[in-house]
């Protein structure tokens, strides 16, 4: 899932300016289930911002809105009636979401409330971990099933460095060294020996690195879009 | 352990280093560090204290991530002071295109030697919001220079149209980082890569680096790969146990810290406070000198491990330490070129 | 108590906190009356927004009152509360409340008087940092 923190609340107030009609939009897909920018959380913003709006003296009219996905126009478009009233729209969506608003909706003012993190997943009640950097040319085949690009501070190929201590990396002891998990997985797994091999530098080409990225599916796409 | 000599010596890049380490000659490295302003005359002062004293100096890149001037800027002045200057280069700064690009310059300027280095993390650094590179790591940072030398290639595979870069390559080598069992290999995997000779972190425990050099030798890395076993000189007890406790990958034994902790035995029993200036310096010399006495024979045990080609002595803003430790050790005076030719 | 009269509203734990509101009606035992109690299965059961949303409709102090570490029915329902307890004064303090308005305390179905002494405690507390701003007649409701 794609993760995401909520903003401090100065921050918010800061974002949303003298706007009088405030619109908090949650989206019901991956920030939900973060606990970050679902229906619950827009709903404790709402609130939150309510008070603290009218303690400065200044009170707006806030109101509250979740759609299940702010990534897709079918969903945004339910949502319509409420943009056009607001003066501005938190979206606690990830950046996606924000973006799909500002597509979507040209004449409405978007900021975001929550900060978009990374793409992982919940190891415990309360706790996500980072899993994937979505270079786009996975190599999860070589490693055991465990990502370097993403869970090693250097994103190494032929890690690990001189900073792998006990198991942790020395950048933060909560953070296991991702090449004691790839060693140890591939010792239990009975093939070490692909660590013996010097991997070659990575194409990053297919990552950020070659600018913004697309995907077309020829076989998807409608008759009726064609570019 | 050659391809595509350069000398009739066989050596590779005609570096001083590498002809006495194929000469046979047990080599002493140093280090120097750049200093964080344009000051030339800062490594002017450090280069005098170390001619002589070793036969190549590294020169850091921006070590522990703080900002200092540049290996190859430094290295330029430390080849005009007469010394023959080891370039650390790191793939936190820098990708592949910059670094490509620096070593050129570095090689027209004269340097001949190169430790290929993955980098501190920034965090360790001054610059922690910085965004880091590494677009490649130490390994691959070996081969592409390595492809460039004996190849004759840049990394994108397009071949040289004039010279190209003939370096002695180096890299380091972490025998007690985790995990232990895979140390080894991970240098096996560096000769595969093509390096020619390793710098080790600091080495306090020999049994263990024992060891690890025996794996080393069942392996023929000892052969393929000089090794320089890294060892410095311990500033007070309170280093020691800071290295011990907090420095990844470094194993310092007890037995050190409580000799660091006896040579200041006599200032131990008042509170620091009561303690004057002049107590303050004659303990910090006591300690000193025990910690060049450790190093001294650190380095007298480690030559005995079978393998071990030389050593590299990290005095870390302290070069002063470097020619007494030498000069302890029965390594003055270094080898002169023609010794090692005429060996 | 003096001053003006308070709304704290109290979250207790019917298996603790608000048995022992009970035992102390039926001892007799006097507590300020400042306090509305309510009944929650387990204090795991509080919920972040519903203290929110008390604070924004003007309450001027919220109590969680649930059983001693380690007698939780639920096991750890009120340790889990005790983390909501904390975020909330986060949430207060980034609003512009005093974190203090909220309080965890824990208690057996036996102590009528720890249960009369968390809630003059509480009653004091409020009553020094004063009513809430967000009272009716304080700041006014969103939009008004």
């Amino acid at each position: 899932m794609i993760t995401a923190e909520r903003k401090p609340l100065e921050e918010v107030k800061d974002l949303i300016g003298e706007a009088r009609n405030v619109l908090v939009m949650g989206c019901g897909t991956c920030v939900t289930v973060c606990f970050a920018g679902g229906s619950r959380e827009a709903a404790e913003l709402v609130v939150s911002l309510r008070m603290a709006t009218r303690l400065a003296g200044a009170p707006r009219e806030i109101t509250e809105t979740t759609v299940q996905r702010q990534c897709e126009w079918e969903y945004l478009d339910e949502a319509r009636a409420d943009v056009e009233q607001a003066d501005v729209i938190v979206s606690l969506a990830c950046g996606i979401g924000v973006q799909a608003i500002a597509e979507r909706f040209p004449d409405a003012r978007v900021v975001p409330g929550v900060n978009t993190t990374f793409l992982g997943m919940p190891t415990e009640h309360g706790i996500w971990e980072e899993r994937c950097a979505a270079c786009g040319e996975c190599i999860l085949g070589i490693t055991a099933g465990i990502c370097p690009i993403a869970r090693c501070a250097k994103s190494l190929l032929n890690g690990p460095c001189g900073g792998s201590e006990a198991g942790h990396c020395e950048v933060s002891p909560d953070t296991p060294c991702a090449w004691q998990l790839i060693h140890d997985r591939l010792q239990r797994l009975g093939v070490l020996d692909v660590l013996m091999q010097p991997q070659p530098p990575k194409n990053w080409k297919s990552s950020r690195d070659g600018g913004p990225r697309r995907i077309v599916r020829d076989d998807l796409r409608l008759a009726g879009e064609q570019e | 352990m050659t391809a595509n000599p350069i000398s009739e010596d066989g050596s590779l890049s005609g570096s001083r280093l590498e002809r006495l380490l194929r000469a046979g000659h047990f080599a002493v490295t140093a280090e120097l560090g750049p200093p964080q302003s344009t000051d030339a005359g800062v490594i002017r002062a450090k280069a005098s204290l170390l001619r002589g004293a070793c036969d190549a100096v590294n020169i850091t890149d921006n070590q522990t991530a703080i900002v200092r001037m540049s290996s190859i800027g430094a290295g330029t002045i430390v080849l005009a002071e007469g010394l023959e200057p080891v370039i650390q280069m790191t793939c936190r700064d820098r990708n592949r295109l910059a670094i490509q690009a620096d070593l050129l310059g570095a090689y027209a300027l004269g340097m001949r030697n190169l430790l290929c280095l993955t980098g501190d993390h920034q965090q360790f650094g001054n610059h922690p919001t910085a965004k880091n590179v590494f677009d490649i790591d130490s390994v691959q940072l070996v081969q592409m220079v390595t492809a460039m030398r004996d190849d004759r290639v840049f990394q994108c595979g397009e071949a040289f149209d004039g010279p190209e870069p003939r370096f002695f390559v180096g890299a380091a080598a972490a025998p007690f980082g985790g995990p232990v069992e895979y140390r080894p290999y991970r240098l096996a995997k560096k000769a595969a890569a093509g390096v020619n000779f390793v710098q080790t972190q600091l080495i306090y425990d020999v049994p263990a680096f024992g060891r690890y050099m025996a794996k080393v030798r069942e392996l023929g890395l000892h052969e393929r790969v000089f090794i320089l076993a890294g060892v410095g000189p311990l500033k007070s007890p309170g280093m020691a146990r800071y290295m011990a406790k907090n420095v990844p990958g470094l194993l310092v034994p007890d037995e050190l810290i409580d000799r660091m902790t006896e040579a200041g035995a006599a200032w131990a029993g008042k509170p620091a406070e009561e303690l004057t200036p002049q107590d303050k310096k004659a303990r910090a010399a006591a300690w000193k000198a025990e910690g060049i006495r450790i190093c001294v024979e650190l380095i007298g045990r480690i030559r005995e491990i079978e393998g071990v080609a030389g050593v590299h002595i990290m005095a870390i803003e302290w070069e002063e330490a470097v020619r007494p430790i030498a000069e302890g050790a029965g390594l003055l005076p270094r080898p002169t070129l023609e010794e090692a030719a005429a060996s | 108590m003096t001053g003006t009269p308070l709304n704290i509203v109290a979250f207790c734990c019917e298996h603790c906190a608000y048995a022992a509101a009970d035992l102390a009606g039926g001892l007799r035992m006097q507590y300020p009356p400042d306090v509305r109690i309510v009944q929650l299965p387990c204090t795991g059961r509080l919920d972040v927004l519903t203290v929110l949303q008390a604070f924004d409709e003007g309450v001027d102090g919220v109590m969680a009152a649930g059983c001693l570490p380690g007698n939780c029915h639920f096991l750890e329902g009120n340790l889990n509360a005790r983390r909501r307890v904390t975020r909330i004064q986060g949430l207060l303090g980034e609003i512009g409340l005093e974190p203090g308005r909220v309080e965890m305390f824990n208690m057996s179905a036996a102590m009528a008087a720890e249960f009369v002494t968390a809630v003059t405690e509480m009653t004091e507390r409020i009553n020094e940092m004063g009513p809430s701003p967000l009272r009716v007649g304080g700041a006014g409701r969103g939009g008004d």
